[in-house]
């Protein structure tokens, strides 16, 4: 039998990971994350429908393995680039989904167009399975080690090039990869690998514009680039972000959100800051004449500042230095500010320097990090600790947040917080103002428990809370409020026209004066929430309230379904604005995953059994079909729960999503791969002995990382990496015996099973990832580890039995290539 | 040469045409009328939950006399007057026909009235605030988007109202100071220079929220005594409590 194209596999496998989180980068830049999500979760089920069409088709892949293979390797390179470009010139417009009846069409076209290339790598993997029987251990475990290196590969190549060049490189990456599998099938002739490499040349000599993302003209970036004489003066891209500093030299950006309407002062000259595209903020021109910077002191963030005298100011989420300017007006003694994002930092560091007025040099150490995991490290304590509000206005009134885990809002974080602050220091976050009340509240709420968790008997002493028409700042104490602080509270709203919402005393009629809404929600909200009907007000309240927990930590998740028919109703009135977009989305996913996933295992099934009908051929001797289905859905929606709760857990700890991501993702991938590959020696092992290697190496990280987060968090970068992956190596080591064990068993005993099973696991992953997420929502990550527990229980109960020796002929966990598309 | 049968033919077809222009015409009066009642249903509606009343009829006869197809792309003609925003290009919405009535309606603009609108878009909400007073002064920042207003607004015979190509941060000083003053275009803060052209006594209607996505209106009053209040006001009845206050 000639020899299986393994390299050609692996780059296959490099090249369509490397694709699907590139998509994500380039769908969040074209549109905005939830839409980016759902989109990339659709496109997915190629993998699926490879399976699908293969299980059609397995006469054929015997046939003209090497010809098929190529196309669809080549299929793939070519696919990548050009249903990329197709799919930005469908008007889908996601705004105007309930508006439009065209809408759902073109998003339809999107998700097509997204799926042949997933389609085709899928094919070449699963065509190479049902070809080469006797060396599928090796096969898989080239082509998860191949996804793994197309993981960290993409991270590292999204720092050095634009997401156009990357997507150009995995085009002819395709097709390099057919070339070599011409070759490793010892094709006889040499003219069709060169033919193919040639064809590798094409997308590298496109030009590049032709890929660039075209960013929706609704997002904040393309609306400032309309004003006359705007434009882009520089621009960064990395996995985290594009980050575009725009100048508008004939009509001066302003940015100064919610500020007072008693103000007379203007903002000084201002570059406006955006990271794909959206979140605006102002990078402002500095001088050095600290007067400038009077409107700094007319928005609700500079509260704290009238409790404090030369404060030691600690800023989270810093940006572009509004906060830092902010804080440098009111004479803090030192500033620290922590921004997550380099090259923000180097630009305010680097070409801005100079106009910036050293916001990043002299004025405040910067610091390069992610918040939470800088403050868990820190030894300081600190007078103020500023949350900065980065997001913007009109994404997060509009939901689209709500799937996004946030841990510097959590109960965990404030607590963090509190601990850090001197005696008498104030903890300062400021949001949004959304009509009704939800983000203060729920902040506040979170504030109440984080206080009392962390012993304090009268958590109503300590906190204070006030609007302007556009954001509310709440102050939390280290300690309890004075009469002179209250004095200050009252003082600084009565100047700048801000309502009062809450400090400890405060009268009804005190409250919702000088900005009037239909009624004083958040005064009576925040009494709710200190008294005992606390849960019975979250439970009414007609949004989810109920505080972010670094378990469930969703801060922007408002939505709840009893409201969505009043909503609805109330579509023509102006209601939908008020529905939380990024659930509702995510459900739909769900919906759509499910209908496809059914079409795309039934229709298969449905064929062999005609088929197998018309030639005679009885029902599987070995294994029922039903069982088979039972124990491939629940391994992939296992592995896939546990991957997606522990990312989320892991990027904690590691503090900092994006290397979390491809850490803990490389470290699933690696030793899954070896997992899998030593299960072709562990003959007859049975997958009940798996399924308790899996819960007990669970439990273990389950109770070794609350230790972690309390006790190592000061570690350096490199050790918390190592224990990481310590821990998540015997985990993704059983993780990846499931599937092949099975899939040994079905080829044994109904060897035209194969793609169709392939096929399963394709679709259950994409589901999975989609329902994991739905499930942290409500019932937080450690319930969707425990749930995947389950589920390898139940694998274990479909398929109890070992493997035989004439069954031998394991494969790897095909399951473990799937990552979290919002990687 | 053209022969005079076919001379017969072109005459024939531009009557035909013509023919279907009026028919044209008669069909947007009816599609007007009838987004006119479903607002004005809607608005009732409302109003019986919030208490806040029915709007004014002569807003409502504003809404019914203003051609809407005339400022929406021509693609669009179709769902002109459905009751929906509809994308005008350059990345702006025209907004959706009950908003654009609240907002006039919460401006309470009189005969005698000398009105701002900072951010023309299609020119729409000028047409329908021209109807209701005196003047209408209009700042654009879109520079193709405030040509077509200018143009279209001058064709359809608007003559008290002035567009003007340019930044609506500082107002239009020359005019000022305003009755009421709308600003559609998206700002993070209200512009001092306007709160001082606004007239004691004066109001000030702002939309907050994106594209597509009118969250709230803030109504800015300037009293008398030139004191300022600030009022957000949400477009549907929806209380996050009901039954508990």
């Amino acid at each position: 039998m000639a020899a299986a194209p393994l390299i050609a596999v692996a780059l296959v496998s490099a090249a369509a990971l490397a694709y699907e989180i590139l998509l994500m980068r380039l769908f969040s830049v074209i549109l905005w994350h939830h839409f980016a999500y759902m989109i990339i979760s659709l496109a997915l089920l190629g993998w699926g429908a490879s399976g699908a069409l293969l299980t059609l088709a397995q006469a054929a892949v015997r046939k003209h393995f090497a010809p098929l293979f190529c196309a669809a390797a080549s299929g793939f390179g070519l696919g990548a680039i050009a249903c990329f470009m197709l799919a930005q010139r469908v008007p889908f417009n996601p705004l105007e989904m309930f508006w439009d009846p065209r809408q759902p069409g073109w998003l339809l076209a999107v998700y097509l167009l997204l799926l042949l290339p997933f389609l085709c790598a899928g094919a070449c993997v699963c065509m190479t399975l049902s070809r080469f029987r006797g060396q599928v251990s090796r096969i898989y475990s080239v082509d998860i080690l191949g996804a793994g290196a197309g993981s960290l590969g993409i991270v590292a190549l999204l720092f050095v090039l634009s997401p156009a060049d990357a997507l150009q490189l995995i085009g002819a990456l395709g097709c390099v990869a057919a070339a070599v599998g011409w070759i490793e099938c010892g094709g006889r002739r040499r003219w069709p690998a060169l033919a193919l490499l040639a064809l590798a040349g094409v997308p590298l000599v496109l030009p590049s514009e032709w890929m660039a993302p075209a960013m929706s003209p609704y997002k904040e970036l393309s609306q400032t680039l309309r004003i006359p004489g705007a434009r882009v003066v520089a621009q960064r891209s990395s996995p985290l972000g594009l980050v575009s500093v725009v100048e508008s030299p004939r009509i001066p950006l302003r940015h100064a959100p919610g500020l007072s309407l008693t103000a007379s002062t203007e903002p000084p000259p201002q570059w406006g800051v955006f990271t794909d595209g959206e979140g605006l903020n102002a990078l402002t021109r500095f001088d050095g004449r600290r007067g400038t910077l009077a409107h700094l002191d007319q928005i609700s963030s500079a509260l704290p500042y009238h409790l404090l005298r030369a404060p030691h100011v600690l800023v989270l989420g810093a940006g572009a230095g509004q906060d830092v300017l902010q804080a440098h007006y009111h004479g803090a003694r030192r500033i620290d500010a922590v921004e997550l994002n380099p090259q923000i930092v180097e630009l305010v560091q680097g070409p801005f320097a100079a106009a910036a007025g050293g916001v990043y040099g002299p004025m405040a150490h910067v610091h390069v990090a992610e918040a939470r995991g800088f403050i868990a490290a820190s030894r300081e304590r600190y007078d103020l600790i500023q949350v900065a509000l980065l997001d913007s206005f009109s994404a997060s009134s509009a939901g689209l947040y709500a799937l996004a885990e946030n841990y510097l809002y959590t109960v965990e974080a404030l607590q963090d917080d509190l601990r850090h602050l001197q005696p008498g220091g104030l903890l300062a976050v400021t949001r949004w103002v959304t009509l009704p009340a939800r983000d203060a509240l729920k902040l506040f709420a979170a504030a109440v428990v984080a206080l009392e968790r962390s012993g304090v008997g009268d958590p109503a002493s300590r906190l204070a809370l006030i609007r302007s028409w556009k954001t509310a700042t709440l102050l939390v104490k280290n300690g309890a409020l004075t009469p002179e602080d209250i004095a200050a509270v009252k003082a600084f709203c009565v100047a700048r026209s801000f309502d009062l919402a809450f400090y400890p005393g405060m009268r009804q009629g005190e409250a919702n004066r000088f900005n009037v809404v239909e009624g004083p929600d958040l005064f009576d909200g925040a009494q709710a929430l200190l008294g005992p009907e606390r849960g019975e007000f979250m439970g009414r309240y007609k949004f989810h309230i109920e505080p972010a927990t670094d378990d469930k930590p969703h801060f922007f998740h408002f939505f709840k379904w009893r409201s969505l028919p009043e909503l609805l109703a109330l579509k023509e009135q102006g209601g939908l604005p008020l529905i939380e977009w990024g659930y509702p989305v995510l459900v739909a996913t769900l919906v759509q995953a499910l209908v496809a996933s059914l079409l795309l295992i039934g229709l298969p099934l449905a064929w062999v059994a005609r088929s197998g009908a018309l030639r005679g051929v009885s029902a599987t001797p070995g294994v029922s079909r039903g069982r088979v289905l039972v124990y491939f859905l629940a391994i992939g929606f296992g592995f896939m729960f546990i991957e997606i709760a522990f990312i989320q857990k892991f990027v904690l700890f590691l503090s900092h999503p994006l290397y979390a991501i491809a850490v803990v993702l490389f470290a699933f991938l690696l030793f899954a791969g070896i997992g899998s590959g030593v299960s072709a020696r562990l003959e007859g092992c049975p997958v009940l002995a798996v399924a308790a290697g899996i819960a007990m190496s669970a439990a273990l990280c389950l109770l070794v990382l609350p230790w972690l987060f309390k006790h190592a968090m000061g570690l350096p970068d490199a050790a918390r990496i190592l224990i990481a992956v310590t821990l998540i190596a015997p985990l993704a080591f059983f993780m990846g015996m499931p599937f092949p064990l099975g899939l040994a068993r079905v080829e044994a005993a109904e060897a035209r099973l194969v793609p169709w099973a392939w096929g399963i696991n394709g679709c259950a992953s994409v589901t999975a990832a989609v329902l994991a997420t739905l499930l942290a929502i409500h019932i937080g990550f450690t319930a969707v580890v425990v749930a995947a527990l389950l589920l390898y229980g139940v694998a274990a109960a479909a398929l109890p039995g070992g493997l035989d020796s004439a069954s031998a002929s394991p494969k790897d966990d095909r399951s473990s290539k799937r990552l979290d598309p919002r990687g | 040469m053209i022969t005079p049968k076919v001379r017969a033919m072109a005459a024939a077809l531009l009557l035909a045409a013509a023919g279907a222009q009026v028919a044209g015409a008669a069909d947007f009066a009816a599609e007007r009328r009838r987004m006119t009642q479903e607002i004005e249903a809607l608005a009732r509606q409302t109003g019986a939950e919030t208490g806040r009343p029915a709007f004014d009829t002569r807003v409502m006869t504003a809404m019914d006399t203003v051609p809407r197809h005339e400022f929406v792309p021509a693609e669009q003609i179709d769902v002109a007057y459905a009751n929906r925003p509809v994308p005008i290009g350059h990345g702006q919405t025209i907004s959706q026909p009950y908003i654009v009535a609240l907002m006039t309606d919460l401006a309470k603009a009189e005969p005698g009235h000398k009105v701002l609108e900072v951010g023309t878009g299609s020119g729409y909400q000028a047409a329908v605030m021209a109807q209701l007073a005196r003047e209408v002064y209009s700042i654009e920042i879109v520079e193709p988007l405030g040509q077509q207003a200018m143009l279209r607004l001058r064709r359809l015979g608007y003559g008290n109202v002035q567009v003007r190509l340019g930044d609506g941060y500082h107002g239009w000083e020359e005019h000022a100071p305003f009755d009421a003053i709308l600003v559609t275009a998206a700002a993070s803060h209200v512009p001092p220079p306007l709160i001082r052209q606004l007239k004691p006594g004066g109001r000030m209607v702002i939309p907050l929220g994106a594209a597509f996505m009118v969250q709230q209106l803030m109504l800015i009053e300037k009293k008398p005594d030139g004191t300022v209040t600030t009022r957000q006001i949400l477009p549907v009845a929806f209380v996050p409590l009901t039954g508990g206050r």
